[in-house]
């Protein structure tokens, strides 16, 4: 496909870090299904650095390799640095990507802070996140879907941006 | 490589592409013109005309040439709406018609139209009794596809023509999937406007007709010169129409045995996916067409596997919302009751004449090799 740069394709054919990891220290999950996405990163933290970071994502080849690109990303660096990945430093790294990829490209950058938040929460006794049981997709979105232009928040009825105006069926 | 995305286009028949470089090479003329440059150019589209009007068992002076199926559906759809508006606004159509159709209709609700919309079934199948019972005094047209382009399901035609045909209102089709690939017949049909593409039957892309009965009211969608019966103004595609004739001559003909080899090549394919479990199949097994085949994968989604195939030489196409430039689920998918989630890992193969039972096992073996890959890292696989 030759919208995705050679890193993107590289990252989705040989993805680093996919797979489950048993009992994390943190798990975070973005995304909704019905969009076509779900992210997960899972995380192991020692001496307050990012030990092993592992994901599992349903989604298109932008979403694995982000997922990917993020993990490898986030390896190794202390809880602060890792929460300073963001949107745009995946999307430096990513280079170009087609326009209503964008929003998944926002994915990664928020499952691995979900994670680290995740992990804040048990250390201070709050309910941890569990994996399994009964998946109730729509509650747990906590995005809307973004308009793939000006990526403004998207109406849940109707094709047309209210912040743009463009139509966000392309069909 | 191995293409099988035939719905998106066919690859060009050799003998199509002979015929156009023939005309390349000898006609650049006007038929419109008095003069003998002229008259060659007229005399190929005159035949392309009978032989696209044969496809279909249509007189010639019903053919009129197009820029493909979107500009005849927007043209039957529109063309009708503005030559009956005193007699009536409102319309029929189901909720699986192609954007082409949905859409003309959208501008036309805009403008003052009513649409009411028949459900289908959860094969894709319009039930004609809803058509009737939507049918009113203000109706003016009733537009259901041959043959859905997504899921494959062929619709009750012929039921419906006469229903039309007793209420006195135009009927229109959108026969883009099915012309050329399985019989069409407007006498049988009993349609008053018929939709087709040359792309769909080994033709190139780019050039389509609208089949018009005679007698029937409708104003042009684009106005000017007087080509094409005064219906369709503007000098016609020459290149593309002799190619188009000369690839409906060839579907008509050779369509007997196209049709059993694309029946083999899908019963092959779906006997051996069958072993993939959490797979869906869409539209009706026996009311489809012979060369498509729509499935979804559950806990994947649908671009993703597009990508893999496509890494090992196999060319075919999803609905998933970020392959389709939206973020929405496809409407027929869901129309199908299709839940939203699955819906994002469908993907469809459409076969051609040119494949062959090697190129569905190395599919085949693609498909299963992608599909576990993917699953292996999705979080909703072995979860629930």
């Amino acid at each position: 496909m030759s919208a995705y740069s050679e890193l993107v394709m590289d990252h989705f054919t040989r993805p680093r870090n996919r797979g489950n990891m048993e009992h994390p220290d943190g798990i975070g999950e973005v995304g909704n299904p019905v969009c076509g996405d779900m992210m997960t990163i899972m995380i192991r933290v020692k001496d307050g650095r990012l030990d092993d970071v592992k994901f599992e994502t349903m989604g298109c080849g932008a979403a694995i390799a982000v997922s990917s690109i993020v993990s490898e990303m986030a390896k190794g660096k202390t809880l602060k640095e890792a929460l300073l990945i963001s949107t745009e430093t995946v999307g430096a790294q990513l280079g170009e990507l087609p326009k209503n990829e964008l929003h998944c490209s926002n994915l990664g950058a928020d499952a691995l802070h979900k994670a680290i938040m995740d992990y804040y929460d048990r250390q201070k006794g709050r309910p941890k996140k569990t994996r399994g049981g009964k998946v109730e997709y729509l509650e747990r979105t906590e995005k809307q879907c973004y308009c793939p232009y000006c990526e403004h928040e998207l109406p849940s009825n109707g094709s047309l941006c209210t912040n743009c105006g463009k139509s966000t069926k392309t069909g | 490589m191995i293409y099988l995305d035939t719905i998106s286009g066919t690859p060009l028949h050799p003998e199509v592409k002979v015929a156009m470089v023939r005309y390349l090479d000898n006609g650049f003329g006007n038929p419109i013109s008095q003069h003998r440059v002229g008259d060659k150019a007229l005399e190929a589209l005159e035949r392309a005309r009978e032989e696209t009007a044969g496809l279909i068992n249509a007189r010639k002076t019903e053919i009129v040439f197009t820029s493909g199926g979107t500009e005849s559906i927007n043209h039957a759809v529109k063309g009708v709406a503005l030559a009956m508006r005193e007699k009536g606004r409102h319309i029929v159509t189901s909720n699986i018609e192609h954007q082409a159709v949905q859409r003309s209709l959208r501008t036309l609700t805009g403008m003052g139209y009513r649409v009411t919309s028949v459900p289908v079934d959860r094969y894709g199948l319009v039930d004609p009794q809803d058509v009737e019972k939507a049918i009113t005094d203000e109706t003016i047209l009733v537009s259901i596809m041959h043959a859905n382009n997504e899921i494959g399901t062929v619709e009750p035609i012929e039921e419906i023509g006469r229903i039309t045909r007793l209420k006195g209102v135009i009927f229109h089709t959108d026969a883009v999937a099915s012309a050329g690939v399985i019989p069409v017949d407007v006498e049988e049909f009993g349609v008053d406007l018929l939709s087709m593409a040359a792309n769909q039957f080994y033709g190139p892309p780019g050039v389509g007709a609208l089949y018009v009965r005679t007698g029937t009211k409708i104003a042009p969608l684009l106005d000017g010169g007087i080509q094409e019966n005064g219906l369709r103004a503007g000098t016609q595609n020459m290149i593309g129409i002799v190619g188009m004739g000369k690839a409906a001559e060839l579907a008509a003909g050779e369509m007997q045995g196209r049709m059993e080899h694309l029946w083999y090549l899908r019963k092959t394919f779906t006997n051996r996916i069958a072993e993939i479990d959490d797979l869906i199949l869409n539209g009706h097994p026996t009311k489809c067409l012979p060369h498509l085949v729509s499935c979804s994968v559950q806990y994947v989604e649908g671009e993703s596997m597009v990508l893999m195939l496509d890494e090992e030489g196999i060319c075919v196409s999803t609905r998933s919302a970020c392959a389709s430039g939206s973020l929405r689920a496809s409407h027929v998918l869901t129309s199908i009751g299709l839940d939203y989630v699955s819906t994002q890992g469908t993907l469809i193969f459409s076969f051609g004449i040119d494949n062959t039972v090697d190129d569905v096992d190395a599919a085949v073996g693609a498909f299963k090799r992608s599909v576990a890959f993917l699953r292996s890292m999705s979080p909703l696989y072995g979860k629930k």
